[in-house]
């Protein structure tokens, strides 16, 4: 097809949904294949108060939510997505469908070649899952045990086990708490075993729901560090979940963003940028200066702190360049920036927007 | 389905988990020696004010009573604390992400439950009642059994073990719909207490009431394999008291296998 060419983010921004029917895309390389994922659930629902209790006895009513309301995606072999959107919206509920422990309502899931919810054994003996509110592991054993305990469920051979093993543990340092039993690890330790046995199998696929959730700043540079380092060395395909924008622009070449049960943009974080917003920020740092003088008919002024002053432009209004030299001209400068604004208020803007247009 | 040495490996972790409790273990022996002299003393008098001996002999039915005590953990007394955690706070889901048959690693948890805390207390109750006793009260010991009569309870006593891991994992499915079991648990955990003879020895029992007695499936937990090795059946009885077990044991994990499966297609569908 001659969308080809534009590769996976041209053609998510194109609206990748056409392309999919046809089983064009059922190649090798693709590894998660969504289409249509429809998801309800029913919600009791009552009138607050004693009577609203009252009421609730004689009639139930109930209130359908459709968690997920037509979600489609592909993912190739080795990408590593962020798959981000605010509370509530449905990425968990995407996770547990392709980690085979829901079924949907409505859609097709192929993960290569399977249906998690049909062959779940198979599937999930397959890929690799951590959820950062729950551990994986067994609460009562030292983590040594844990992992000696998922070499048999995954049935690991020996040496195999062996190899892994010491490359995880070296790589998330293990080991001065292998012998700790899991209950009394801290969460940035926990979740460093949780990665350690969500890839002793060594799986092709790795779903990580909210992996940073909670954790020290040391924490979460270690397992972004970790991630990356099995996507690009390992080639393993990472769907993640995060509310930590850092985690995206840490890791993701692509970003998916979910909104309500459907998903609102799909691309990479600069095709998003552009998208949403072409800003750029200019950040000046004033010799002595007074900040409060400062202001440019082409630029907005976002905040003045200090003797630092931050300008949002747009470069296609006026290029950085000639707004840079008008600005110096007028005023002594020490020190200056231009950035992108950061992501959080791109997709601020961008759920902004969608629940502008949707009621 | 998945290698048995999963499941073994579980039975192992589990097992060497529970062995830890080593305060629990010698309560439950002290507790578990006291209740058994109180139990002995009623049933001394019984039998003193009683002439109708010809059921049970007094020296058997004291064994039966040592028997009681001693495997006295095989009654399931409730369903499994950390499945019912799990399904209360909705992590039982999450379980599923493992390439495992959930009602196996159930089952695997309950066998593990169902022996470790019983061995711990079993060996030195035998000990005691065997050895000590016999030194001390011997009209009170329990009478050491033939080397034929102990290899039949060996037997049979792993059948008890299996029906009763059976009833165990059952208790932990009803979880699904119960959210304690609390309700069934106190409801089996009676039923077994008295209909696998902890009251009142089930031979007893007055004669119309045995065949059906012998029928349920809680007098393969205790009575049947108590009653082989004080020698009230012969060790040649043994094989159909383990068809007894072994059947009950199929039935019981049938029923769990299917309502487990009806209790997870809900959990899935509406969610964790």
């Amino acid at each position: 097809m001659e969308t080809e060419f534009l590769g996976p983010v041209g053609r998510a921004l194109l609206g990748a949904r056409p392309l999919l029917r046809g089983g064009l895309l059922d190649c090798a390389t693709v590894h998660i294949v969504v289409e249509e994922l429809v998801k309800t659930f029913r919600v009791a629902e009552r009138a607050p108060g004693t009577l609203g209790a009252l009421r609730g006895l004689v009639r139930r009513k109930e209130r359908v939510h459709r968690a997920l309301d037509g979600v489609s995606f592909t993912v190739s072999a080795g990408e590593l997505v962020g798959y981000i959107g605010p509370n509530g919206a449905g990425k968990s509920t995407t996770i547990k469908i392709l980690a085979g422990i829901l079924v949907p309502d409505g859609g097709r899931v192929e993960i290569d070649g399977r249906v998690p919810w049909r062959q779940r054994v198979a599937h999930v003996a397959r890929i690799g899952v951590v959820f950062g509110q729950r551990t994986q592991l067994w609460w009562d054993l030292p983590l040594i045990e844990s992992l000696e305990m998922l070499r048999h469920i995954y049935r690991v051979p020996a040496p195999q086990f062996r190899v892994a093993f010491d490359e995880l543990s070296a790589l998330l340092e293990l080991g001065p708490f292998l012998d700790t039993p899991v209950r009394q690890l801290s969460l940035g330790q926990r979740m460093r075993g949780d990665l350690a046995a969500s890839l002793l199998h060594a799986p092709s696929i790795l779903f990580l729901d909210e992996p940073t959730i909670g954790l020290d700043a040391v924490s979460k540079l270690a397992v972004r560090a970790f991630v990356k380092r099995q996507s690009r060395e390992r080639g393993v395909t990472v769907l993640l979940t995060t509310h930590d924008l850092d985690d995206v622009e840490a890791l993701c070449d692509r970003v998916i963003i979910i909104g309500d049960g459907a998903i609102l943009s799909d691309g990479t974080l600069e095709e998003l940028r552009r998208r949403v917003t072409p800003e750029r920020w200019l950040t000046l740092e004033l010799l002595g200066g007074a900040p409060d003088d400062v202001a440019d008919p082409q630029a907005r002024v976002i905040r003045r702190e200090g003797d630092r002053v931050c300008l949002a432009f747009d470069p296609e209004e006026v290029s950085p360049a000639e707004l840079i030299a008008r600005l110096t001209r007028r005023h002594a400068v020490r020190d200056l920036l231009v950035e992108h604004p950061p992501i959080e208020a791109v997709i601020a803007r961008m759920y902004g927007d969608a629940a502008g247009r949707g009621r | 389905m998945p290698p048995l040495t999963a499941y073994a490996a579980i039975v192992a972790a589990r097992f060497r988990c529970l062995i830890q409790y080593r305060a629990a273990a010698l309560g439950g022996l002290v507790t578990q020696v006291f209740f058994g002299v109180v139990r002995l003393t009623i049933l001394a008098a019984f039998y003193a004010a009683a002439p109708a001996q010809a059921s049970m002999p007094l020296p058997q039915a004291t064994g039966y009573i040592w028997l009681g005590q001693a495997t006295l953990l095989l009654i399931p007394w409730r369903a499994d604390a950390d499945v019912a955690e799990q399904v209360r706070s909705g992590a039982v889901a999450y379980e599923l992400t493992r390439p495992l048959d959930l009602y196996a690693q159930w089952f695997a948890r309950s066998l593990a439950w169902r022996t470790a805390p019983m061995l711990l207390r079993m060996l030195p109750m035998f000990a005691f009642a065997m050895g000590a006793l016999a030194w001390l009260a011997p009209s009170w010991a329990l009478a050491p059994p033939s080397a034929a009569a102990l290899a039949a309870w060996l037997a049979c006593f792993l059948g008890a073990v299996l029906v009763s891991s059976a009833v165990t994992t059952l208790l932990s499915v009803s979880l699904l719909w119960t959210l304690t079991a609390d309700g069934v648990a106190i409801l089996v955990s009676t039923c077994a207490t008295i209909f696998g003879g902890l009251v009142i020895p089930l031979p007893l029992f007055p004669d119309w009431s045995q065949p059906l007695l012998r029928a349920l499936p809680f007098a393969g937990m205790l009575d049947l394999p108590a009653r082989v090795f004080t020698g009230g059946l012969a060790p040649s009885d043994a094989p159909w008291v383990l068809a007894h077990q072994l059947g009950w044991t199929v039935i019981l994990v049938g029923l769990g296998r299917w309502l487990l499966a009806r209790g997870l297609r809900r959990l899935v569908v509406q969610g964790g």
